[in-house]
């Protein structure tokens, strides 16, 4: 078996051991063939975050959040810890740590840059509003503008990734686990069980020490990257022969169960937030030692979740399922293989959707409309990139992308 | 995503393509009062007031102070504010009972630094019921929401330990700013508060969004008189009214 499981593990008789006793179930992509089901995952939660990040319509229904604990950020940094492993993992043990580190870092320039575009973006639409929007209902939150008055403080601690508008926390998040992540393969390279250990204690410790990142002009990142680096770890971890190793126990009934109940529990209560008629059913009790379920800091409830998702996933989704080469997952598959350039562009249409709906017309149609438009949107750029790669880039590519581009395993952001 | 099930999806999809005609309906000058119906599920409460209920029952005048920040008022207009409409309103529905209300802006200022100025407010004013609205300036500010619940919560304690019956409004929605304030984690958290310190909670987010969604309000747009503001407070004070009289459990008794 061609996959880097063996080599890179630390105690390659054991491992090779586990996985030839169990069917894998996430099994490694050989070198040089996709694994898509990543790809169609990447390119789910891609449409659900840009979903999500639009006024709430009818499409943001079929979001998973309203279902459950976890939404598509899980998802996405799950497979992005996963893939950037995969990539750079190989990176690391064909040419060494100093290139690998090297590549990474050239990464994460790019997520940085995208970052900073996308700033720019957001505040020509802040300034718009500022300059246009002048209803005295708002006049206290329309305080929040005051930045624009200071912009020599305000565009350098967004330089900074200090100050960082709503919707745009993940690809810092992503900048931070990134420059992490020589380390953390480094580290994998030794003991992955031991590393995946160690990023189960700095999020232990995160939550008994309450650590977290300031940031501009008060506050704390959204993302506590402390916490969620867990779920960026464990997918390295996946990537780098974990999720053969679990394979047993992914595929125990029991396992099975614990999964079906726990999504269903949280099933029901996610049913009494939208439902607040059905409130009355949850004990008192439960609701005190639940509540709040924390997105910043990563909540248990909401790793467990996606856990259940992904093991259920794993189950009864095989890698070779036909249909992930069936037309009607391409739109999905060809936006998780860009996903760099589809998230910045999902991003940037919930700006322009909510401009729309300020601008032009409300209405739930109109809604339902702007996230229809910008989903068809993101295809069409996905499929254009792709176009490019593969035809007018092609003899470039030829050339320069030999192994360790992150657009082996469908890039890694 | 507040409204519930397929039913309300539906209704709200409906209530969309009729928006556009609403919106051009609101051109015409209002002789009727603004349709702005609150369902019943958003004006309920399983926690109760009872010294508000006391003082109503025993005849005794009822003293209820308002503690907020900028959005509990308009600019130049507050006496078309919720909380005056919330005084008339009650004035209205307990035609018998004395309604003492005043208002206390603390604009600027996060829950927490409101609590040091809470117990003096209600010493001054020995309220029967206090009515808390925040959470505004700390989601502007992005205080750690877990410090904004200890604060709410510390809040509320001393207001009941003063002896006053306490109801908490959230934000308001503000989809103009959705981009760029993040409203979610104060909403939860304050829910928690309230659930803590068992204290009802005026949902003003969801009773907002669901006007906006309804079509009785288009809050998206670039108006800039006081007139649309104004008539969201009217609504929002009668349907305060509605709400701490359902929460005091006083709505079938006095109206009948």
């Amino acid at each position: 078996m061609s996959s880097i499981a063996d080599p890179v593990a630390a105690t390659p008789l054991s491992d090779s051991k586990a996985a030839a006793a169990a069917a894998p179930a996430i099994a490694l992509p050989v070198a040089g063939e996709r694994e898509l089901r990543l790809d169609l995952f990447r390119g789910m939660a891609l449409w659900l975050i840009f979903v999500d990040h639009l006024p709430a319509n009818i499409l943001t229904w079929f979001t998973i959040r309203n279902y459950g604990f976890s939404d598509a950020t899980e998802i996405f940094i799950f497979i992005s810890g996963y893939t950037a492993a995969f990539v750079y993992g190989r990176a690391m043990l064909q040419a060494g740590f100093v290139v690998a580190t090297a590549r990474i870092l050239r990464r994460v320039w790019q997520i940085y840059v995208a970052h900073v575009f996308l700033f720019t973006i957001f505040l020509a639409e802040i300034s718009y509003v500022a300059t246009r929007f002048e209803n005295p209902l708002y006049s206290e939150e329309m305080g929040i503008m005051d930045f624009l008055k200071q912009p020599d403080v305000t565009i350098v601690q967004a330089l900074l990734l200090r100050f960082r508008p709503v919707n745009m926390d993940v690809l810092p998040l992503y900048i931070v686990l990134m420059l992490f992540l020589p380390i953390i393969l480094w580290l994998m390279k030794w003991r992955p069980d031991v590393t995946l250990g160690l990023s189960v204690l700095v999020y232990a410790l995160t939550w008994q020490f309450d650590w977290y990142l300031t940031a501009y002009p008060g506050g704390f990142w959204i993302f506590n990257p402390f916490a969620w680096q867990l779920l960026f770890v464990f997918g390295a971890w996946c990537a780098l022969g974990g999720a053969v190793r679990m394979s047993r126990i992914l595929s125990s009934p029991v396992t099975l169960w614990i999964c079906v109940t726990y999504l269903l529990f949280s099933f029901f209560v996610t049913l009494t937030w939208h439902i607040p008629q059905l409130s009355f059913l949850m004990p008192k009790r439960l609701e005190q030692w639940m509540y709040p379920i924390t997105k910043t800091d990563l909540d248990v409830l909401r790793f467990a979740h996606f856990l259940a998702l992904a093991a259920l996933t794993v189950r009864f989704l095989p890698k070779d399922w036909s249909g992930l080469k069936s037309p009607w997952l391409r739109p999905l598959i060809l936006c998780g293989q860009h996903s760099l350039e589809i998230f910045c562009l999902g991003i940037f249409l919930a700006f322009a959707g909510h401009f729309v709906l300020a601008e032009v017309a409300g209405g739930a149609f109109m809604h339902a409309l702007v996230s229809l438009f910008g989903i068809l949107i993101m295809w069409g750029v996905a499929w254009v990139i792709s176009w490019y790669k593969h035809s007018a880039d092609k003899d470039a590519s030829k050339t320069k992308r030999t192994g360790g581009n992150a657009d082996m395993a469908g890039g890694s952001v | 995503m507040r409204p519930g099930s397929g039913a309300v999806l539906a209704l709200s999809l409906l209530a969309g393509l009729a928006a556009t005609g609403l919106a051009r309906a609101e051109d015409a000058p209002q002789a009727t009062p603004q349709a702005c119906e609150v369902p019943a599920y958003l004006l309920g409460t399983d926690s109760v007031l009872p010294k508000v209920t006391d003082a109503v029952k025993n005849g005794r005048p009822l003293t209820i102070l308002v503690v907020g920040s900028r959005s509990s008022t308009i600019a130049a207009s507050a006496d078309s504010a919720y909380p005056a409409k919330l005084q008339a309103a009650l004035k209205e529905k307990l035609p018998s009972i004395q309604i003492n209300l005043s208002v206390e802006l603390q604009p600027g200022k996060t829950a927490e630094e409101t609590d040091t100025t809470l117990v003096k407010l209600v010493e001054a004013k020995r309220p029967t019921l206090v009515i808390w609205q925040t959470g505004t300036v700390d989601a502007m500010r992005s205080v750690d929401p877990d410090d904004f619940r200890g604060a709410v919560g510390d809040g509320i304690a001393a207001l009941q330990n003063a002896g006053a019956d306490v109801v908490l409004i959230n934000l308001q929605y503000s989809p103009r700013t959705e981009t760029m304030i993040s409203v979610p984690p104060y909403l939860d958290n304050m829910r928690v508060a309230a659930q803590q310190h068992n204290v009802p909670l005026f949902d003003r987010f969801a009773i907002m969004r669901h006007w906006n969604d309804a079509g009785d309000f288009d809050l998206f747009s670039t108006v800039h008189g006081p007139d649309m503001a104004k008539r969201v407070h009217a609504c929002l004070g009668r349907a305060l009214s509605k709400f701490v009289l359902d929460a005091a459990r006083l709505d079938q008794a006095q109206q009948n």
